[in-house]
């Protein structure tokens, strides 16, 4: 449920590291507690991020939840293909559910993220 | 599976879905058409300067036969308070009396015209004056426009002379204090008016916290927006300490009428230190929701406040005749014209059918009506807040879905199949799988009884048969739907080409 | 008592089942020092014959324009409306329901709305239209609103021309803080707000801050404006259309989204639902599919139910105040959904033959009215604009003694232009001698040529 490979933050995102890009999604917990996905919105590549601000939102039938950023960025990959098949985000959460790739202004902002054993603990503290 | 109860709509020759108006009749089928032409025929492309429509619109070819069965299969499918116990927290279902429906449509009413002469619309000012008057009575709050369209509305109406009210002393603020136990209009408002939204977490007893409340008062807050009775139907007890402490920092109290059916005649607004209100008259004054609207949403405000009320109002002059006028510091108009006249008609015949003593008889019986029911039904679901309640109160379905797996969607549901609509679910938000009934005053004791007892029922099928539950309706015009489809791929309009 | 069905009997037991011995009991959260201690002093207790007595007293003491000869129109018009269309209003299933939550038992209200979403589309030009609003000026309002969003910028530009009340509704939203207005002058001199203007409207249009520039056609003249050349202006520095529209009237002219409108919006009144001293009615809301998620309102999509059976249900909620709370895109929390229905029912009665040719008739026999009423060289055409069912003429003597004394012998003589409120931004300041004249498919060459003769007495 939690790929060992992955990185994890306290709003339900993981983060897949390679050189100093990194892939955002949300995780197996999060989809699962949005219910059915029905729209991303994501930001345009180009677009700058910064740590802990919304890049963009996810919406359920009934609710809608921010996404937030680990690092500061600038975005150079969105998953378009969520605009018409948001569904997939709760399908395959870490594969092509991905959300953004970003190419890391710092890597080092993501050493405070959670490996899959500390979030798997802190999952089930809040749940 | 145990037996499904039915709920028969009483003119349901067939169910289901049915053909859209456009894919009914034929091109050559008509219902209404102008006379003949008794005036020269003139060339329109020239006459419009050449904004003549190429395409005609695409709209229904229909006779009035089909016409009437669309839309009687329409209504069919369809359950309003004449169908049946319609139990919505916070939305005041009671009987439409179909009086008011009458005296809406007399000529003399429904055929005027805004801007004909004020001396041919005496008896429509006077009926504005009288009701504006009799709605002050009620909220203890003497200044009073009509022209609000719903009560949404008439927040953002009373926040926007809150906020010329601040200006106008050189002091403008930034900040509205909202309880977490709030309607989504509130919070939406403020918005709406550029304040900042500070959001309150509720006390144990689901009041305001006090203290949490004086933390986040300070002199850049304009108001607080207060339901009182609040979402959980329960009245304040501390009612004047929360607006002195509001008016202690300069601040106003706002008052969310959503709840006004519990105190007509007990306790008002106004006495309780609140500087506005609004009234939903399709909610406390027996105008009818129209599947959604048109309501009307008028707000009252203390002396001090009225000058900023939106124009124009009705007012008496010294001779007895009625006139429109500005009040002196407007904020300025909200809408067109005056208001939703036809809804202001039939809450006036509905306060002069009842009276002042009627009105307070309703709040009784409505409030009784719903401690009857909390009592019905407190065994068989969590109660998280055991107290005396006004006009509505709160269960939680939280203990189904712990044994069972049974959501308080799921029990909403199947109340469809036991022929009725379901309380307010998931709403106040701080209520987990919170169901919010308001039975109101024109239900009768047989019928109370009727929905205690299909509850009970459907709790005992809740813990007998979680499945049959997790899975109603069964007996209505559609089953449940695919809402998340509906969201991923919008279909909003017809599209011939299908 | 009425309309409370518990018997005295029965509400003793029910108190005693509640473990209190008298009403007083149930009211102890009320602390004594907010408690009212008196009766509320409103008159009432009025039995059903008293109490039609008593409204129709009210009722008479009027002299509705629907029973005259009326030519007032200025944002409310005296059309005909089919007989089929109260019948279905009067449906207790329609009218007696809330907002359709739970759409199983809502099918009804669901699907009618979809229709009527389906027609205003189709009127406007436009993808996605709302399920409604308050009225023509807060649709407005919202479309101002919706448009700085979209475009993420902070400041509209409104026609001098348009109606008043409209303007000064979107005045008094903007005070409240969230954008700005900048009004273009209120041109009575060419009766437009684009044409002839075009430095006024590019000077206001600069700076790369304007959301959306806002007119409506026809305008409160009844002239028709240039759309299509605003919406070029508009796009030009990034700011989107607004158009108001007459929707009984898209019979016949050109539906704005063809135009180049990026919002339109209108007061629905015209299409099937009385005067009634203005309102209720509704605002009706339509734009493009790409702007969609910024749309205030509630909106119906059509999906299916767990048969396959095709099914409606509200749509797109995110959007909306019971879910993003100060996040929505507007509070508004209802829409005018029986006037909407109403509107569905007209629209479905005329056809779309029908309308353009009820469209078509208003429009001649206002340019016959127009006609004669300059032959009696009382009245003068303040400009030579194309205009549709309304038209504005200068009167050559007292307004007022004018209006007064045709309405006494059974014409409501148009809207003095001067009854309106005062023009926001008006910098002529001489439109106070014009008076609006509408003309509907109700009125009659004969009604119109005795009008005439009327004038010409006077």
């Amino acid at each position: 449920m939690y790929p060992s490979d992955l990185k994890y933050d306290k709003e339900h995102e993981w983060v897949r590291m390679e050189g100093d890009v990194a892939t955002i999604g949300i995780s197996h917990f999060a989809q699962h507690q949005l219910g059915e996905v029905v729209y991303v919105d994501l930001p345009s590549e180009g677009d700058s991020v910064n740590a802990g601000e919304a890049f963009g939102e996810i919406e359920s039938v009934k609710s809608v939840s921010e996404l937030y950023s680990p690092a500061d960025g600038e975005i150079i990959k969105v998953n378009s293909a969520l605009s018409d098949a948001p569904e997939t985000v709760n399908e395959d959460p870490y594969g092509e559910g991905w959300m953004i790739q970003i190419k890391l202004a710092d890597p080092a902002q993501l050493d405070g993220l959670l490996s899959a054993e500390e979030y798997e603990a802190f999952v089930s503290e809040e749940a | 599976m145990t037996e499904k109860i039915a709920h028969t709509p009483p003119h349901a020759p067939s169910r289901g879905p049915r053909s859209l108006i456009f894919e009914t009749g034929a091109p050559e089928s008509r219902c209404v058409m102008p006379p003949s032409p008794d005036v020269p025929e003139i060339d329109l492309e020239e006459a419009l300067g050449g904004a003549l429509r190429a395409e005609p619109p695409l709209l229904p070819h229909v006779t009035e036969v089909e016409i009437a069965r669309h839309y009687s299969h329409l209504a069919s499918m369809n359950f309003g308070v004449d169908s049946g116990s319609y139990p919505l927290g916070s939305c005041t279902m009671k009987y439409n009396p179909r009086v008011n429906e009458d005296a809406a449509r007399y000529e003399g009413f429904a055929g005027l015209h805004p801007h004909q002469p004020f001396d041919s619309v005496q008896g429509a000012l006077e009926l504005m004056v009288e009701l504006a008057a009799d709605l002050g009575e009620v909220a203890g709050l003497p200044g009073v426009t009509l022209q609000p369209a719903a009560g949404a509305h008439g927040e953002l109406t009373a926040l926007m002379c809150f906020r010329a009210y601040h200006v106008d002393r050189g002091d403008a603020r930034s900040k509205v204090i909202i309880p977490d136990s709030a309607h989504g209009t509130n919070p939406a408002t403020v918005a709406m008016c550029g304040y900042e939204v500070v959001t309150v977490p509720s006390d144990e007893h689901g009041g305001v916290d006090m203290e949490v409340l004086r933390a986040a008062l300070d002199a850049d807050v304009a108001a607080l927006m207060l339901t009182n009775p609040n979402t959980l139907g329960l009245f304040d007890p501390n009612i004047l300490a929360i607006t002195d402490a509001v008016h202690a920092v300069g601040a106003l109290a706002y008052c969310d009428g959503a709840n006004l059916n519990a105190i007509m005649g007990i306790s008002r607004p106004g006495d309780m230190g609140f500087d506005a209100l609004h009234i939903n008259l399709h909610k406390t004054f027996s105008t009818p929701h129209g599947g959604g609207g048109p309501g009307a949403g008028p707000v009252c405000v203390t002396e001090v406040l009225a000058p900023y009320l939106p124009g124009p109002v009705p007012y008496r002059r010294d001779d007895g005749t009625y006139d429109l006028g500005e009040p002196a510091r407007s904020i300025g108009r909200v809408r067109s014209f005056y208001g939703n006249f036809g809804i202001l008609v039939r809450a006036y015949a509905y306060l002069r059918a009842l009276g002042g003593s009627g009105l307070r008889e309703v709040s009784e019986q409505a409030v009784l009506s719903a401690n009857y029911l909390k009592e019905r039904l407190r065994e068989a679901y969590d109660l998280p807040y055991d107290r005396t309640c006004m006009h509505e109160f709160v269960l939680s379905g939280s203990r189904q879905k712990r044994e069972s797996g049974v959501r308080t969607l799921d029990i909403a549901k199947r109340l469809l199949d036991h022929g009725f609509h379901p309380p307010t679910v998931y709403f106040p938000l701080i209520v987990e799988e919170a169901l919010m009934i308001e039975p109101t005053e024109t239900e009768s004791l047989e019928e109370l009884d009727r929905f205690a007892d299909a509850m009970l029922a459907i709790a005992k099928e809740a813990a007998a048969d979680p499945d049959l539950v997790k899975s109603a309706p069964y007996t209505t015009p559609v089953r449940r739907l695919d809402e998340a489809g509906a969201a991923r791929k919008p279909d909003l309009r017809y599209r011939p080409e299908e | 008592m009425r309309h409370i069905p518990v018997t005295c009997e029965q509400r003793e037991a029910m108190l005693r089942a509640v473990g209190c011995s008298e009403m007083s009991e149930l009211f102890s959260d009320v602390p004594d020092e907010v408690r009212l201690n008196r009766p509320l002093a409103i008159e009432g207790g009025l039995g059903e014959m008293e109490l039609v007595a008593h409204l129709r007293g009210l009722a008479d003491a009027n002299e509705p324009a629907s029973g005259l000869v009326s030519f007032a129109g200025a944002g409310c018009y005296d059309h005909y409306v089919p007989s089929i269309v109260d019948h279905v209003l009067r449906r207790p299933e329609f009218f007696t329901a809330y907002t359709p939550y739970q759409p199983e038992v809502s099918q009804g209200t669901l699907q009618a709305i979809y229709e009527y979403q389906s027609m205003i589309c189709a009127l406007t030009g436009m993808e996605v239209a709302n399920a409604s609003m308050y009225d023509g000026a807060t649709a407005l309002t919202e479309a101002a609103m919706m448009a700085c969003r979209v475009t993420r910028r902070q400041r509209v530009v409104c026609a001098g021309t348009l109606h008043p009340e409209w303007r000064h509704t979107l005045a008094t939203y903007a005070a409240a803080g969230n954008f700005d207005v900048t009004f273009l002058p209120s041109t009575a001199e060419g009766g437009v707000a684009i044409t002839g203007w075009e430095a006024e409207v590019s000077s206001a249009l600069e700076g790369g801050d304007v959301a959306a520039l806002l007119l409506s056609s026809p305008n409160v003249y009844g002239n028709l404006e240039d759309v299509s050349a605003a919406a070029s202006v508009a796009h030009d520095v990034g700011a989107l259309l607004v158009v108001g529209a007459n929707p009984l009237l898209l019979g016949v002219l050109e539906a704005p989204g063809i135009q180049g409108a990026d919002i339109v919006v209108g007061e629905g009144q015209p299409l099937g639902n009385a005067m009634s001293f203005g309102g209720p009615a509704f605002g009706f809301f339509a734009c493009r599919e790409q702007h969609m998620r910024h749309m205030p309102g509630r909106l119906v999509g059509k999906t299916v139910d767990v048969d396959g059976n095709r099914a409606f249900v509200l749509t797109l909620s995110t959007r909306e105040q019971h879910i993003r709370r100060e996040k929505a895109t507007s509070n508004i929390c209802s829409n005018q959904a029986l006037c909407a229905l109403a509107a569905a029912v007209y629209l479905s009665a005329v056809g779309r033959e029908g309308l353009a040719a009820t469209a078509r008739a208003c429009i001649e026999k206002a340019h016959y009215l127009r006609d004669r009423l300059l032959e009696t060289g009382r009245f003068a055409a303040p400009w030579d604009t194309p205009f549709a069912h309304e038209f504005a003429l200068r009167y050559e003597g007292d307004v007022a003694a004018m209006h007064a004394a045709l309405f006494d012998r059974g014409f409501v003589a148009g809207v003095p232009l001067s009854r309106l409120d005062p023009m926001v931004g008006d910098s002529s300041g001489n439109a106070d001698d014009l008076v609006l004249f509408a003309v509907t498919e109700k009125r009659t060459r004969a009604e119109m040529d005795a009008f005439a003769e009327e004038v010409v007495a006077l």
